[in-house]
């Protein structure tokens, strides 16, 4: 079967976006790896789509580019603005959250 | 209300009300008169010249000429209304009456005829009645009843009043509250001869009230001092007591002999005189309604307001001791007098209570009057004696006697209190011992009328006094040894005893009253500040001088009547008449008063006089005054002319050398203690302790118990709240609230603030989630 | 006439005061002339009434109004007048407008006229809503609604202790009518009809009265008896449920203290005679022994209550628990003659002590102080107000000619024979003891008169210029009570004529018990004793 490669390449696709919003630092990579997860995710989709010959899957998927699409602009524009105020874009810096 | 009770009840048509005189059918304008003066006095009399007292002697005066006019017109309805009248008049009745009244009509007119004297005349009383209001079945009506006995009260009450009012403009002129006095006058008047006039038992009571509360408000005139307001409680209460008696007695015999269904006193006598009223009922009664005349007409014990009622004005004084307040209850017992034949079995015995009671209080109050100082209280208890006289004589069934005495007492007693009044008003105080003394050179006039009033009192031929106390003592039939037939009611041995006693007081104890009033030498003047006492216009203070006219006329009238109207009684075989008339003045009286041979009126026997009785009691009543003379006149007078001192010191009589006599004293000056027990113990007793006891439970047990319920409520309300809401319940949330805050406190340690160790935790989640998912689907 | 008058003078006062509400806060003479103008309408309502009603056939409900109200608990709008409230009716809506007369420079403090005001309209809308009510829940309504207002009144107008008085009213009477609801409820759900024995489920009053409990246990009618008994002796006050009275009149302001005495009073003896004896006859009989000592232990205890009193207002409200304790006397007799007695006995009292506490209110006025010891002369300051002060006390101490007469005779008549199957002896016992009662009531009242009104005025008040006769406006709010305690003493019958039919009426059914309230010949010789 197909299916299983798919599956197999989305997967590491996930594990390496994981890994990037996990343990880099730099808050672009992170956004990089966001969309890595996303595609990985996409990948799952068309391929579950085309695996039942069900035309959803390819919908959804391109449902989830646009909304990553607009996901990446917000992100990109934090980044931006955490650019100017703090000259840096190191997350681990980033810690106005902490309760 | 009680229809259960009508069975055998007597219908009222046997009352019988028939067409008499304008003047007997309308003797309720009598009362009416000054009742209205009393309304005009209160609204106008401060406006008008005379200050209100116009009204009052107005209507007063058209009173008594009316009752004048209605005593005549009840002679000739007694003398001219014959049994013819009254069989017609009979029946009528059955024709319209119910069943039940045949009967008592015909015993009626079967009664009458025996004590007709041949020419068929019948006592028949007059009777107008409308009715008041109906509750619950039951009628109450408002009437007149006119017969001998009202007449006389009407008389006497309109004529004494009438005197009371002219010599009040003087005695009481230039007082503070001289309308409201005269008012007051007005009221007292209408209510006693409402009194009289009921011929109701409701009725009777409100009259009784209704004097009552004037005399409160006459004795109290000066109530500025507490003493007189004092009094006039004292009067008031007191009466109040007796009231209790009248209440229950009057119930009783509304229920046993009213049936349940009638006030009507003439009923209620005739059902009693037919038999089948529970003896029981009217012994509860008739027991009852002495208590009422006990504190009424001042019987031992109740009578100790009567002396303390002084406080009042003279005029006053009068009028509540002659004619008004205090007969009320002698008229009250003559008035309802089967209740007390029947109930006390008063024929052909020898002892009852009410009969006790008078002759107790005829000697007892006979001897408290020889320790007072005070004129008025002097004359206080002789009226508490003479009134013991009338009790007693009702009680052994000399009812004519006791009326007759109750009207020539009127007159003299009247004629006594006015003379005080007279030599009080020129002294101005009332202490015989301190202020008065041969008041004979300055007040000729009213010494002379003083005397004639104490011996008409004290019963020395042919004074007044002398009729009624000898046909009293006549009719005890308590004299076997003096003679005379046996036709008196009954024995009344300690009776007869007692009223000879008491005839012996009487006369000593007026001796010394006349004595240190008006002979020995004037002990007052030393009081200069005491002319503003009574507001009276005289300015000067040196000697007492005699009063003015309109106090001297009605001593002078009422000086002839004391001397006069013992005559309208004449005993029979006394000063027979002409031939023309052969009874003369013989038993007038009892023939016009006496309602013997009607309905409701027993058949009671009356003694035949003595000669020797006479005599006996004459010398008796001497035989009294003489051993006052010999001590105030000779002794007493001797000794002052030696010393030079007025009563000083009074030479040493029993009472200071007999350790016995002085006890003896000391209990009189006390007044037998009965005011400690009434004022300190009763009293005191009821407003401190008991009251303070019953308001002490209602505050501590009582209310105690509410607000410890309440306070319970409270703590328990506390506990529930302390322990289980803010403990158990409250204690929950709190815990719960507690332990995510410590959960918390832990858990911000992961909230470190970056992002990355949330999507840390957020994808281990996620693989959490997904493991636990694949575990769930793979089993 | 047509039934809606008597929800015109129910409702009249209510609609006044809603209306009030919506007037200007601060134009206290405003309020003033409106209160008074709606009272005067009810008044007039009132007048009406009295002039319409059909003398003939007071024994009957009048002016009947029927309509169904809340269906799904049977409880209907069913209104009526007959005999026995259209004197206590009459008294309320007269009473009223002379509070309001007085209120005009009488409002205690702290002020607020407008609240004050529309607290007493609605008030007199319970107050004339108890007295028509002839269906059980909207009797307990009108009842309750008496409630609210008396506590505000007491609660915000009232003396130093208001608050504890206002409370203890109020729980107390709640108490009570919880009582009295549970008994309402019970009759509800055990009520049968006589004929069919259906169970009847209705709170009407007229079908209550004519099963007269027939189909209910003894025990339960005993029991819903007692209910009632608590809920209505409350409001009496009967000993020993009174202690709420003293404190609640001695704090209540004049008008609160007046009305209390005046009209609130009489609706726990009213729901005595219109409800608790007609609907249970079997109970009423075996309450009655009680009810009558209870009574006559009311009447000596408050008269002792009333010796012990150091404030005028204080002894007044204890007279009260022994002129009630005359009236739950005569009604205990279970007597036509006893009722009717009670009836003017409560009408009597509350224009006799309603007068009594208007005194005592100008008294503090011109005083500050109640307490009667520092009280004296006032015959001599002020002699008018002093002689109306002796006036209404002879008249409370029942002297005849005046009103309280005629309510405490004919009490302590009919105690000497009560209705058939009631202990003889026994009421004739309480008969003396009620008698001596009015010993007691001459001690107390006379001992007032004497230590406020006679004697010279006490150094501390003598000069003072507060101290006044009678004003215009006084005269004007009491000169009706003086007039109507003289003219029902003189002419008794105004009142015995209109309850006599209904009270007959209401007792019709004891006759028709086997061993009823009323009865047959064969007891009169046991009776008379002998």
């Amino acid at each position: 079967m197909l299916l299983n490669q798919f599956l197999l390449l989305s997967a590491v696709l996930f594990c390496l976006g994981v890994y990037g919003v996990l343990a880099r630092k730099n808050g672009m990579l992170v956004l990089m790896s966001v969309e890595l997860i996303l595609n990985a995710v996409n990948i799952n989709l068309v391929a579950f789509g085309a695996f039942r010959t069900d035309v959803g899957g390819s919908v959804f998927a391109l449902f989830t580019i646009a909304v990553a699409a607009a996901e990446v602009g917000i992100g990109l524009a934090i980044v931006l603005l955490m650019y100017r105020n703090r000259r840096s874009i190191d997350l681990t810096q980033a810690d106005l959250l902490k309760g | 209300m009680f229809p259960h009770l009508a069975a055998g009840a007597v219908s009222e048509v046997s009352t019988v009300t028939n067409e008499a005189n304008w003047l007997l059918e309308n003797a309720w304008l009598i009362a009416l008169l000054p009742a209205i003066s009393f309304v005009l006095i209160l609204f106008f009399g401060k406006k008008m010249p005379f200050k209100g007292a116009e009204f009052g002697i107005t209507a007063v005066s058209i009173s008594f000429i009316l009752a004048i006019l209605t005593g005549a017109a009840w002679m000739d309805h007694r003398d001219n209304f014959t049994l013819d009248t009254y069989g017609e008049k009979a029946a009528v009745l059955v024709d319209d009456g119910a069943g039940s009244a045949v009967d008592s009509v015909t015993l009626a007119v079967g009664t009458a005829a025996e004590a007709t004297d041949g020419d068929g005349q019948a006592y028949v009383a007059v009777q107008k009645t409308t009715q008041w209001l109906q509750s619950g079945g039951v009628e109450f009506n408002a009437g007149i009843m006119v017969d001998g006995l009202s007449v006389m009260m009407l008389f006497v009450v309109t004529m004494i009043s009438l005197l009371v009012h002219i010599y009040s403009t003087d005695y009481v002129g230039g007082d503070r509250r001289y309308t409201h006095f005269f008012a007051f006058l007005s009221l007292f008047t209408a209510s006693m001869l409402f009194f009289v006039l009921s011929d109701n038992i409701l009725q009777m009571i409100v009259g009784w009230e209704l004097v009552g509360v004037c005399s409160f408000a006459l004795i109290g005139h000066w109530w500025e001092e507490k003493p007189n307001s004092d009094a006039a409680l004292k009067a008031f209460i007191t009466n109040r007591v007796g009231d209790v008696g009248l209440l229950v007695g009057m119930i009783t015999l509304f229920f046993a002999a009213g049936k349940g269904m009638t006030f009507d006193t003439i009923t209620i006598n005739e059902n009693i005189l037919q038999g089948g009223v529970s003896h029981t009922a009217l012994v509860v009664a008739a027991a009852c309604l002495t208590i009422a005349v006990m504190s009424k007409s001042g019987q031992f014990v109740l009578h100790t307001w009567l002396p303390d009622a002084m406080a009042g004005p003279t005029p006053v004084s009068a009028l509540i001791h002659a004619a008004t307040m205090v007969v009320a209850g002698i008229y009250m017992v003559a008035r309802l007098f089967p209740v007390f034949w029947e109930g006390m079995q008063i024929e052909g015995s020898s002892i009852n209570f009410l009969a006790t009671v008078g002759a107790v209080t005829l000697v007892g109050a006979g001897l408290l009057a020889f320790v007072q100082d005070d004129i008025k209280k002097v004359l206080a208890y002789s009226t508490v004696s003479q009134l013991g006289y009338m009790a007693m004589a009702l009680g052994v069934g000399a009812w004519t006697a006791a009326v007759f005495h109750l009207f020539t007492h009127a007159f003299f007693k009247a004629n006594l209190f006015l003379g005080s009044g007279s030599v009080a008003h020129a002294v101005h105080s009332f202490d015989m011992k301190k202020d008065m003394g041969g008041m004979r050179k300055f007040m000729p006039k009213t010494y002379v009328t003083f005397v004639i009033g104490s011996l008409a009192l004290a019963g020395l031929f042919p004074l007044a006094g002398f009729w009624s106390k000898d046909e009293i003592l006549v009719n005890t039939g308590g004299w076997g040894i003096l003679g005379g037939s046996g036709s008196a009611p009954g024995s009344y041995t300690f009776h007869f005893v007692m009223g000879m006693i008491g005839a012996a007081l009487t006369a000593a104890y007026m001796t010394r009253c006349v004595y240190l009033t008006f002979h020995g030498e004037y002990r007052g003047g030393h009081h200069d500040d005491h002319a503003d006492d009574h507001a009276d216009d005289h300015g000067h203070h040196g000697e007492p001088h005699e009063s003015g006219p309109r106090i001297l006329y009605p001593l002078y009238i009422l000086s002839a009547f004391s001397i006069l109207v013992g005559f309208v009684n004449f005993p029979p075989g006394f000063l027979a008449g002409s031939k023309k008339d052969p009874a003369g003045w013989q038993e007038r009286f009892l023939h016009f008063i006496e309602p013997a041979g009607s309905s409701y009126f027993p058949a009671v026997g009356h003694a035949t006089p003595s000669w020797w009785l006479a005599i006996v009691a004459s010398l008796v009543a001497v035989a009294g005054a003489g051993a006052a003379f010999t001590y105030y006149f000779v002794k007493v007078d001797r000794l002052a002319k030696r010393t030079g001192e007025h009563l000083v010191g009074l030479p040493n009589g029993v009472t200071t050398t007999n350790a016995f006599a002085r006890a003896g004293h000391k209990l009189l000056v006390n007044k037998y203690y009965l005011d400690h027990l009434y004022t300190g113990i009763i009293a005191g007793g009821t407003k401190g302790p008991i009251a303070k006891a019953a308001y002490w439970v209602n505050q501590n047990v009582l209310d105690g118990t509410v607000d410890g319920a309440g306070r319970t409520a409270v703590q328990s309300g506390k506990l529930v709240y302390e322990k289980i809401d803010q403990g158990v319940v409250d204690g929950a949330i709190n815990a719960s609230g507690r332990t995510s805050d410590a959960i918390g406190e832990e858990l911000r340690h992961i909230n470190t603030g970056r992002v990355q160790n949330y999507a840390a935790i957020m994808f281990a989640g996620a693989a959490i989630l997904a493991g636990a998912f694949v575990l769930l689907l793979a089993f | 006439m047509d039934s809606w008058i008597l929800t015109a003078v129910t409702f009249v006062p209510l609609l006044g005061a809603v209306i009030a509400m919506a007037m200007p806060n601060d134009d206290d003479e405003l309020h003033k002339r409106w209160a008074l103008a709606v009272s005067l309408v009810a008044l007039g309502l009132g007048i009406a009434m009295l002039f319409d009603f059909n003398y003939d056939q007071a024994g009957q409900l009048q002016w009947v109004v029927d309509e169904p109200w809340i269906d799904v608990i049977g409880a209907g709008y069913t209104l009526g007048v007959d005999g026995m409230s259209l004197p206590l009716i009459a008294l309320t809506v007269l009473v009223m407008p002379l509070v309001f007369l007085y209120s005009w420079n009488h409002i205690p403090s702290p002020g607020n006229t407008k609240s004050f005001l529309i607290l007493m309209l609605i008030l007199e809308t319970g107050m004339i809503g108890t007295f028509v009510a002839q269906d059980l829940i909207l009797f307990f309504v009108f009842f309750e609604v008496v409630l609210l207002p008396m506590f505000f009144m007491i609660a915000v107008w009232g003396g130093d202790d208001r608050r504890y008085a206002s409370l203890k009213f109020f729980l107390y009477t709640l108490f009570g009518s919880a009582l009295m609801l549970l008994g309402f409820l019970a009759l509800f759900f055990l009520a049968k009809d006589p004929v069919t024995g259906e169970l009847l489920r209705t709170f009407d009053m007229r079908e209550l009265t004519d099963t007269a409990g027939a189909g209910i246990a003894r025990s339960s009618q005993l029991l819903i008896f007692g209910g009632m008994f608590i809920g209505f002796g409350v409001k009496v006050p009967m000993f020993p449920f009174h202690t709420w009275l003293p404190d609640a009149h001695t704090q209540a302001p004049t008008q609160g203290s007046v009305i209390l005495a005046a009209v609130l009073l009489k609706l726990g003896t009213y729901g005595f005679i219109r409800i608790s004896i007609p609907m249970l006859p079997e109970a009423a009989e075996a309450w009655a022994p009680v009810i009558g000592l209870l009574a006559v232990i009311g009447i000596i205890y408050g008269a002792l209550g009333c010796l012990a009193q150091t404030d005028m207002k204080r002894l007044i409200a204890f007279s009260s628990v022994a002129h009630m304790g005359f009236v739950m006397l005569g009604i205990s007799t279970l007597t036509d003659f006893g009722i009717n007695a009670a009836i003017f006995g409560m009408v009597a009292h509350g224009l006799i002590t309603g007068m009594l506490f208007f005194i005592a209110g100008s008294v503090k006025d011109r005083y500050h102080t109640l307490e009667i010891s520092r009280l004296g002369g006032m015959l001599i300051q002020a002699p008018r107000l002093g002689w109306i002060l002796g006036f209404t006390s002879m008249a409370s101490l029942g002297l005849p000619g005046l009103a309280g007469f005629w309510g405490e005779f004919p009490a302590i008549l009919s105690a000497y024979q009560p209705a058939n199957g009631l202990p003889v002896e026994t009421f004739r016992g309480y008969m003396v003891v009620a008698a001596v009662g009015t010993v007691l009531a001459a001690g107390y009242l006379l001992w007032l008169l004497q230590r406020i009104a006679m004697g010279e005025p006490s150094e501390e008040f003598a000069n003072d210029p507060e101290i006044v006769d009678v004003t215009p406006l006084e005269w004007a709010s009491w000169t009706p009570f003086l007039f109507l305690i003289v003219l029902f003493g003189v002419a008794p019958g105004l009142i015995f004529e209109v309850t006599d039919p209904a009270v007959v009426e209401s007792l019709n059914n004891c006759l028709q018990l086997e061993n009823g309230c009323d009865g047959v010949a064969d007891a009169t010789t046991a009776a008379l004793g002998g």
